[in-house]
């Protein structure tokens, strides 16, 4: 047990095998579509892909076999509304990529290329067992706060699995803040931005004429015009009940808006109304206080009310630390678990918490095909739990993305071992590494 | 500053950036010291102004039998039994301990009992929910050295915050701090985790008061943003000493029998100074905290805790050898640079020193899994090979905060003769499935899971959407 604490330099910089080959046996198998567990499954990845995952399952020759001995063996969690890659340390400004707001562009910002890799974020919560991530700008000085991308979170330079995979904004409250002062000025905004993008999309030539009166740039309505021909999922940020139905409504004058809903702490309320418009949904689930006059209807139950109605819901960790607190994700959707041995509480089966974390995001942000389960043709990211994975204090003992094995020592590690024993030795701490 | 994002605990990283030192108020001139008016002989000030009315809520002789026990001290009692008679622990025991027959009998079978929760950090009350402008009551960010502030005089006791830590957390007994603004932020208060019309109503009967005290980063930007002393973490101990020496000549008068001029910054401060109220120290790196141990020594006076303290792992041993408690989070980091390096393994590390250790919250949200809190700790320890047990942990959320509040003789254990402050959980609270099923404060059950009537509903939410909902 010790000797692993004692890591040395060169297993944190060693390079992860090449190879996107593996097949991991006798696994508890959880595919992560909301289907049980498999007793003594089996995945196969070639090539960075799923070939096959279930039992029975054969291994191909040649390939390299892990044996799971029993543990659970899941798809790697896609955090559904992260930051993660776009800060360092929050209060350390020049380390903060989150938030624009004294640019003069807005839905246009795309986030790729502000993304680290190399920031220890994405070391850690790979380490909690976070193979993907949505990644949604903060804000920026206008309503709309830019594109958001889909990213991996692998032990390498390549962070994008998409850019501009979603645009971002915030109605209630903060889309007031935005807009000038009220709901009314945010709707308002939003209409004009939208059909000015459009009349842009119609006549280049437009933009250039209103001049300095546009009210959006020319990358901002080029971004625009993928929401409003719905290539790009819009996430909106939206928490008061009455509020989420002005928001469905905005799809009767734009009907081919990708809508996403944000945190709908009070989505319960007329989650009939959600799921009759098919329109997912992701929930920080243990928001349970009225922080705002917004949410004066919150309640940890949300997340399983919305279920209930037929809403397709991700469970996702944000109002919190949302670039160095991804592990959270499975304690949260365990928390859901928990919550529905409660009289007239609402949570989740297991099964559905856990593709709340893994397959819902990935289908809310139009990539279940390609990320979020173990069916065949998925990405290869996989994870062996040293336990149940939404309990508390599981960790991964192995994690691999596009089928490359990935280093989790993380410097918090580095500093834990430098630390175990506080008194200096021979020589001072600095010399011990 | 990182206003605009909602919900609480985004509230989390802004709390701990100062516990929102957002300011929109005219600073007043620094000699502009509450003060009395002058007395001509040496006089009694009172201490207890604003006395707790609590009294504890009507109990029945309650029993809860074939439960697992965390004692809070760190015992164990598989198929246990406990007895709670007027408001006390009357005695707790094995399977074949005698049992009262005209007592409320619950089956524990499969369920845990433990000491309530107690959260050494909280700003309930000060920071409430919903968190509107109108509502910013904890860091009277004016000057940078407060001590003649009472967190207790900003406690709003409708803050629905007090009952989802009661009903999802099993918290019993609270601390509330002023923020983190100011290097002296001012009192805090302790209070019984019980819906009240007043603070008075919740105050925890002879508790001492503690001094909030805060190093670092917050003081030093929020006063350097002004213009204004302190504006560097040298600063921050020029203010500190400097007030200190005023103190002490403040204390020195008083032990005199001299005729002082009451200043109510000097009397908490003095307070401090002659052991009577305890420092409750804001501090995150090893470094600062080394020095904020000698500028005690310097004044004479001692450090309780040291709060949010990430780098306590890097000083356990001289935490130690100090006797002062750490309270910390498990997991918390990189949201400012004095945060940068935390490690999962800082709690873990704290007991394996045998140092006195503490899991706090300092959150609206985490106040209401503290034990999940403590799990996460327990398990980092135990992946590195520590051999520590459930009961063990549950230290860190009972007899400890309890010792670092000086309440450790009421309440914070199971002992005969304590406070009955219990939590009946539905299975391990060291598991994420686990929630409370009962909480007992004094005795009186103030929450039940399984009966909606025993689920406090506070004035602002009353006639709300979701009013009543199990939240």
């Amino acid at each position: 047990m010790m000797r692993a604490l004692f890591l040395s330099a060169a297993a944190l910089i060693a390079v992860p095998a090449a190879a996107q080959d593996v097949a991991i046996t006798n696994a508890k198998l959880v595919i992560g579509d909301g289907s049980a567990p498999i007793e003594g499954g089996t995945v196969v990845v070639r090539g960075g892909k799923v070939v096959a995952a279930g039992a029975g399952v054969a291994v191909p020759a040649g390939i390299e076999r892990v044996d799971a001995q029993g543990r659970y063996v899941t798809p790697g969690i896609v955090a559904a509304f992260s930051r993660v890659g776009l800060v360092e340390v929050d209060a350390v400004t020049g380390t903060n990529d989150r938030s624009a707001t004294r640019s003069r562009f807005s839905a246009g910002l795309d986030i790729a290329p502000a993304l680290n890799p190399m920031g220890s974020p994405v070391a850690v919560n790979r380490a909690a067992g976070v193979t993907r991530a949505i990644v949604a700008p903060g804000s920026s000085s206008n309503l709309f706060a830019g594109q958001g991308a889909v990213v991996d979170l692998a032990d390498d330079m390549d962070m994008v699995t998409k850019p501009r995979a979603l645009q971002y904004v915030a109605f209630g409250e903060d889309g007031s803040a935005k807009a000038g002062g009220s709901r009314a000025a945010t709707f308002l905004l939003f209409r004009e931005q939208l059909l000015a993008a459009r009349s842009y999309a119609r006549n280049p030539a437009t933009l250039a004429e209103w001049g300095n009166d546009a009210m959006i740039q020319r990358a901002d309505a080029e971004a625009l015009v993928r929401v409003i021909n719905g290539t790009t999922p819009l996430f909106v940020r939206v928490d008061r009940a009455a509020d989420i139905l002005n928001v469905i409504k905005l799809k009767t004058e734009f009907p081919a808006l990708k809508l996403v809903l944000v945190g709908a702490t009070e989505g319960w309320l007329v989650a009939r109304d959600i799921a009759a418009a098919k329109v997912p949904v992701l929930v920080s689930p243990l928001t349970d206080l009225p922080g705002s006059f917004e949410q004066l209807g919150a309640t940890q139950s949300n997340a399983g009310r919305l279920k209930a109605a037929g809403v397709d819901v991700s469970v996702g960790v944000f109002d919190d630390d949302d670039a160095h607190k991804m592990g959270y994700t499975t304690q949260y959707a365990g928390n859901l678990v928990g919550l529905s041995k409660l009289p007239g509480a609402s949570g989740l089966t297991w099964d559905q918490a856990f593709a709340s974390i893994t397959s819902v995001p990935a289908r809310a942000v139009g990539m279940e095909a390609t990320i979020g389960s173990l069916k065949a043709g998925r990405v290869g990211d996989l994870v062996i739990w040293d336990n149940d994975p939404l309990e508390l204090g599981s960790r991964p003992t192995a994690v691999w993305i596009d089928g490359k094995r990935q280093s989790l020592v993380t410097r918090q590690d580095r500093l834990r071992d430098r630390y175990l024993t506080p008194e200096e030795g021979a020589l001072p701490k600095a010399y011990d590494r | 500053m990182i206003r605009g994002v909602k919900g609480g605990l985004l509230a989390a990283v802004s709390m701990a950036l100062v516990g929102c030192a957002a300011t929109g108020t005219e600073a007043k001139s620094a000699g502009d010291k509450p003060a009395t008016a002058a007395a001509d002989k040496p006089v009694k000030f009172n201490k207890d102004p604003y006395p707790s009315t609590y009294k504890g809520y009507p109990t029945r002789l309650t029993v809860v039998r074939n439960v697992t026990i965390f004692d809070g001290e760190g015992g164990r009692i598989d198929n246990g039994s406990v007895v709670l008679s007027s408001g006390k622990v009357d005695r707790i025991g094995g399977p074949d301990m005698e049992l009262p027959t005209d007592a409320d009998v619950y089956d524990g079978t499969g369920k845990f009992l433990t000491p309530g929760v107690i959260d050494i950090h909280s700003h309930l009350g000060d920071y409430p929910s919903p968190s509107v402008d109108a509502h910013s009551d904890g860091n009277e960010a004016t000057s940078p050295t407060t001590p003649e502030v009472w967190s207790e005089h900003s406690v709003w006791p409708q803050d629905p915050g007090f009952t989802r830590a009661l009903a999802n957390g099993g918290v019993t007994t609270l601390e509330i701090l002023p923020g983190s603004a100011n290097l002296m932020g001012g009192r805090s208060v302790t209070l019984k985790n019980v819906p009240a019309r007043t603070m008075q109503g919740m105050k925890f009967p002879g508790a001492p008061y503690s001094l909030k005290m805060a190093c670092g980063e917050n003081p030093k930007r929020v006063y350097g943003a002004k213009g204004r002393m302190p504006s560097t973490r040298m600063g921050n101990l020029a203010v500190n000493r400097a007030t200190w020496q005023k103190a002490a000549a403040y204390k020195k008068k008083m032990d005199e029998g001299k005729a002082v001029d009451r200043d109510l910054a000097m009397e908490t401060l003095a307070g401090v100074l002659s052991g009577e109220i305890l420092v409750q120290n804001h501090c995150y790196r090893a470094d600062e905290m080394a020095i904020v141990i000698d500028m005690s020594h310097e004044f004479g006076y001692k450090v309780a805790a040291f709060h949010h303290a990430v780098e306590a792992y890097k000083i356990a041993d001289l935490l130690k050898k100090e006797g002062i408690c750490a309270a910390m989070w498990a997991d918390w980091w990189g949201f400012k640079m004095e945060a940068y390096d935390s490690v999962p393994e800082n709690i873990a590390l704290m007991f394996k020193e045998g140092a006195c250790t503490i899991v706090h919250s300092d959150d609206a949200n985490q106040i209401q899994r503290l034990n999940q809190e403590a799990s996460k700790a327990l398990a980092a320890g135990r992946r590195m090979g520590m051999q520590i047990s459930d009961e063990q942990a549950w230290t860190w959320l009972a007899i400890n905060p309890a010792k670092a509040l000086g309440i450790a003789d009421k309440t914070g254990s199971l002992k005969p003769g304590k406070m009955a402050d219990v939590v009946l959980w539905n299975g391990n609270p060291f598991s994420v499935y686990t929630r409370p099923e009962k909480v007992w404060i004094d005795g009186a059950l103030m929450f039940d899971a399984m009966d909606p009537k025993r689920r406090p509903v506070t004035d602002f939410e009353l006639g709300q959407p979701g009013e009543g909902d199990v939240k």
